[in-house]
């Protein structure tokens, strides 16, 4: 069992082409049967193209990317060719592989923290590309392959090379991280680069700066990309032309201004559709003053902070600081930020499953500094939390009937009949069939299970609900569903909610007053519409306008107003 | 994986069960070696269970109707494997000393899984002062050598020798003292990882009592591993047992067979050419403590889909049976 088997090949001309995948196909062994992840799949990319592969997730759009590395697992059977310089990749010697890679193609990877060795330095990681590759069978050596690293970082971006060539990668940010790794990618010179979701680990703010960087190189150095991505807005920013995949096919192939102006099969428009675009469709849409601001508050935050404890010598770090606002009855607060801006603690501190150190947080006018979980207990009926996994919250033992009804079972003992008629209606009310209560979490598709988890945290008709980025596990089209019945259900049961999410998109479609944390304070609060429109302090501005819109004109547009946000 | 319909497939009672299970995922030589595993297993099983009806004599009988067995005679006539010094049938005695082995995993490894279970699950979910001390506690066990605890554990009960029963209890205690701490870390590691899950943080946000989110979510979740681990300390369980009887630490050869006794008293018998005394005792426990290993060993791989083989891809298997499983899939 030595690599994936080939069956089939077929040979293809030499073109002009940087990379040409003729009639991909690959398939795996799994327990449950054989897996087609890509059926049918031909594509090719020119010197100096931007190409973009977009899909949801389960469309084979990382499959195909592997392949053009030979990175497929030895459970995998592929057919068809995939041609780099007219090296067929799938039928070449695992030496003569080991030139291709690196050398005409490389890979930059989703998750920059995992993708460099913490134990190594930067340069040594750069390096060991290079000396693989010695030229004319020449030894590279240790001087020259560093020289060579210091040259790719200064290309990437890297402020001072020279001397953070030596530094580990836990000395860099995310986003030098990630710039890191292209330069690895870069240190050879190869024509194509394939991109796996190059930013999606990374905050927008950051994500524009990545993608302007993958531009330059193209720009500048005449390198191709493969970009994979789910994300509309990164496709609008950097492609010049787009692969939608769905389900191991390609639907619809066409320069990115065609695609997103005039979308041709029916699939594409309904992915363009379901994609949020940030200033329509909002909900505060016309709204002047704060909405519900006459109706009771039920959670009141005055300067809350929450520590956590640093180790021993190190001081307590600060997670939020000084926060103050108040979410009222009926109303739908939107709480943004990025990675580490302390929103997710806020709505853990409100659940109780974090504790508060300082200023006061009363929670439907329990006050959270110190509390006692025996006298918090009575109040949780009131409270709802959706979690961001909905494959994590459930227990995977359990039915789904089971897990819905568990808050019901503690707080108010009811009959079985009338535990399992309540959750018969709670899933009816979530667009679930009644009878998936009987099936375990893992029948149940990503949507469908958030939809559940949705009808867990209503089933006690709380007053008040927390949302972690309830949707920004599921795919785009699944997403606009779920958000569609939250507004709905909102609607409905007139429940409060503190919607936290790193998408402002999302946010605005469902909140009427948003706040915008950073680095633990809140830096700005206000109408929904008025906050994304008319940013007032200077970090929100960043964020939106770092913000890729699905439209390419748009982007173009925007782009250039960043641009010049940046050099003011 | 957006597609809304899905007709759940109920698996059937020997899909779900551990060893059957995996026989039925596995192919190649982790079939095989899983096989060998299951077949020495059930042989050492059916001596036990059957070992009054297989045996042609008691484990402690020296003489029949025609007269007293003879001593160390060599295998053959009405004694198929010879007999001992002590003029024991070395056949009956090494089908009887499966019955002891298989009791004393029994006994052994069920209290050690009740006890290490409970206290790691309590420890894990709680932890604070009361899991630090376990902890050291079940380090400083772990810091003893097996044999040497399981021979001052067996001391401390009963002076050393004893009856059947006493005897089988001794070992148990002994070795479960030494099992303890594996289930305990074991149980307890899961039990952290699982106290982080969001489905446990669901079931404390509405309001759950510890008790609940330990029987009830931590407690099935954490305990998936447990038959991987019964087998492998089965088979150090036989090892021990063994251990403690050639040590002299056993049960008396009058009240029950053990093969580490059988082991000892033949040690002198090797030196004069008599080799059916220790062989047939030695190699029922390599083979039974081999069986053993091979499962759980084999479970072990098979439960990490990295380690299972699986069949290629589109071979060996019929058109229909394919389409039907992308639909699935898709």
């Amino acid at each position: 069992m030595s690599g994936p088997e080939i069956i089939e090949t077929s040979a293809g001309q030499p073109t002009g082409h940087v990379l040409d995948i003729d009639h991909l196909k690959v398939t795996f062994a799994t327990d449950g049967g054989d897996v087609y992840a890509v059926k049918d799949v031909s594509l090719d990319v020119r010197p100096g193209e931007v190409l973009a592969i977009v899909g949801e997730s389960g469309s084979g759009k990382t499959v195909t990317a592997k392949t053009i590395l030979g990175l497929l697992p030895e459970t995998a059977t592929i057919g068809g060719a995939v041609l780099i310089n007219g090296n067929n990749v799938i039928t070449v010697s695992a030496s003569k592989l080991r030139q291709i890679r690196g050398r005409d193609v490389a890979m930059v990877f989703q998750e920059p923290s995992t993708a460099l060795n913490p134990v190594f330095t930067v340069g040594w990681q750069i390096a060991e590309g290079i000396r693989a590759h010695a030229a004319g069978g020449k030894r590279v050596t240790a001087k020259e392959a560093k020289a060579r690293a210091i040259e790719a970082l200064r290309k990437v971006g890297i402020p001072d090379p020279e001397h953070r060539v030596n530094y580990y990668p836990h000395q860099f940010s995310g986003g030098q991280k990630q710039r890191v790794v292209i330069a690895a990618a870069l240190a050879l010179n190869p024509g194509l680069i394939v991109a796996d979701e190059p930013t999606t680990a990374l905050d927008v703010t950051v994500q524009a700066e990545i993608l302007e960087l993958l531009r330059d190189l193209r720009d500048k150095y005449g390198t191709s990309i493969v970009l994979i991505t789910h994300n509309m807005g990164v496709v609008a920013d950097l492609a010049d032309r787009v692969v939608v995949m769905y389900q191991g096919d390609v639907v619809e192939e066409a320069p990115a201004r065609v695609l997103f102006a005039e979308p041709k099969q029916d699939y594409t428009r309904k992915l363009l559709a379901a994609v949020p675009h940030l200033g329509r469709n909002s909900a505060s849409e016309g709204l002047k003053e704060r909405a519900h601001k006459n109706s009771p508050v039920l959670v009141d935050a005055t300067n809350l902070t929450i520590e956590y404890p640093g180790r021993l010598g190190t001081p307590a770090f600060k997670a939020v600081d000084g926060v103050s606002f108040t979410v009222s009855e009926g109303e739908v607060f939107g709480l943004v930020g990025e990675s580490g801006s302390g929103k997710t603690t806020i709505g853990r501190a409100i659940a109780g499953l974090n504790r508060t150190t300082g200023g006061s947080l009363k929670v439907l006018g329990y006050e959270m500094l110190n509390f006692k979980e025996r006298t918090f207990k009575p109040l949780r009926k009131d409270i709802g939390f959706v979690f961001q996994d909905p494959a994590a919250s459930f227990n995977p033992q359990l039915t789904i009937g089971d897990c819905v009804a568990e808050p019901m079972l503690i707080h108010t003992n009811p009959s079985p009949a009338q535990a399992r008629k309540r959750v018969g209606e709670l899933l009816e009310s979530v667009q679930l069939p009644a009878s998936y209560a009987d099936r375990y979490p893992h029948e149940l598709s990503g949507g469908q299970r958030q939809r559940a988890s949705l009808a867990r945290a209503l089933i006690l008709n709380p007053r008040l609900l927390i949302a972690d980025e309830p949707t920004s596990a599921l795919d785009v089209s699944v997403q606009a569903k779920v958000l569609e019945l939250f507004k709905e259900i909102q609607a409905e049961f007139g429940f409060a909610a503190l919607f936290i999410s790193h998408d402002l998109a999302v946010v605005d479609i469902l909140s009427q007053w948003v706040g915008v944390l950073y680095k633990g304070k809140l830096v700005e609060q206000g109408i929904g519409s008025q906050v994304m429109g008319a940013p007032q302090h200077d970090y929100t501005k960043r964020l939106i306008a770092s913000l890729p819109v699905p439209d390419p004109d748009e982007q173009a547009r925007r782009r250039a107003a960043h641009r010049a946000l940046l050099a003011t | 994986m957006s597609t809304e319909a899905f007709t759940p497939a109920k698996k059937s009672l020997l899909d779900r069960l551990p060893v059957s299970s995996h026989i039925r995922r596995s192919v190649g030589l982790q079939r095989t070696m899983l096989l060998i595993g299951v077949v020495l297993c059930a042989v050492f099983l059916v001596a036990a269970i059957f070992a009054p009806l297989l045996a042609p004599y008691g484990y402690s009988q020296i003489s029949d109707d025609a007269g007293t067995f003879p001593a160390q005679a060599a295998p053959g006539g009405k004694h198929p494997w010879g007999t001992t010094v002590g003029g024991y049938d070395v056949l009956s005695r090494v089908i009887w000393g499966s019955q002891t082995a298989a009791t004393v995993i029994v006994v052994a490894v069920l209290m050690a899984i009740f006890i290490g279970v409970f206290l790691g699950l309590v420890s894990g979910y709680f932890g604070g002062w009361l899991d630090r001390i376990l902890v050291v506690v079940a380090d400083a066990i772990y810091a003893f050598p097996t044999l040497l605890l399981a021979i001052v554990v067996s001391i401390a009960i009963n002076k050393g020798q004893s009856g059947f029963w006493g005897g089988i209890l001794a070992c148990g205690f002994a070795i479960t003292a030494v099992f303890v701490p594996q289930y305990f870390r074991v149980i307890r590691a899961e039990t952290i990882r699982l106290k982080a899950e969001p489905f446990v943080e669901s079931a404390q946000v509405v309001g759950a009592s510890s008790a609940r989110i330990i029987g009830r979510h931590i407690f099935a979740n954490a305990t998936r591993t447990l038959p991987l681990i019964f087998t492998l300390n089965a088979s150090e369980a036989i090892l021990t047992l063994a251990g403690l009887g050639f040590l002299g630490f056993g049960i008396e050869p009058s009240s029950a067979a053990e093969w580490g006794f059988d082991l000892n008293k033949a040690m002198s018998d090797a030196s004069s050419g008599i080799w059916w005394t220790g062989v047939f005792p030695g190699a029922a426990i390599v083979l039974t403590v081999l069986g053993l290993t091979l499962v759980g060993e084999s479970m072990n791989d098979l439960n990490d889909p990295r380690l299972r083989g699986r069949r290629r891809a589109g071979s060996k298997r019929k058109g229909t049976e394919v389409k039907n499983q992308t639909e699935v899939s898709a």
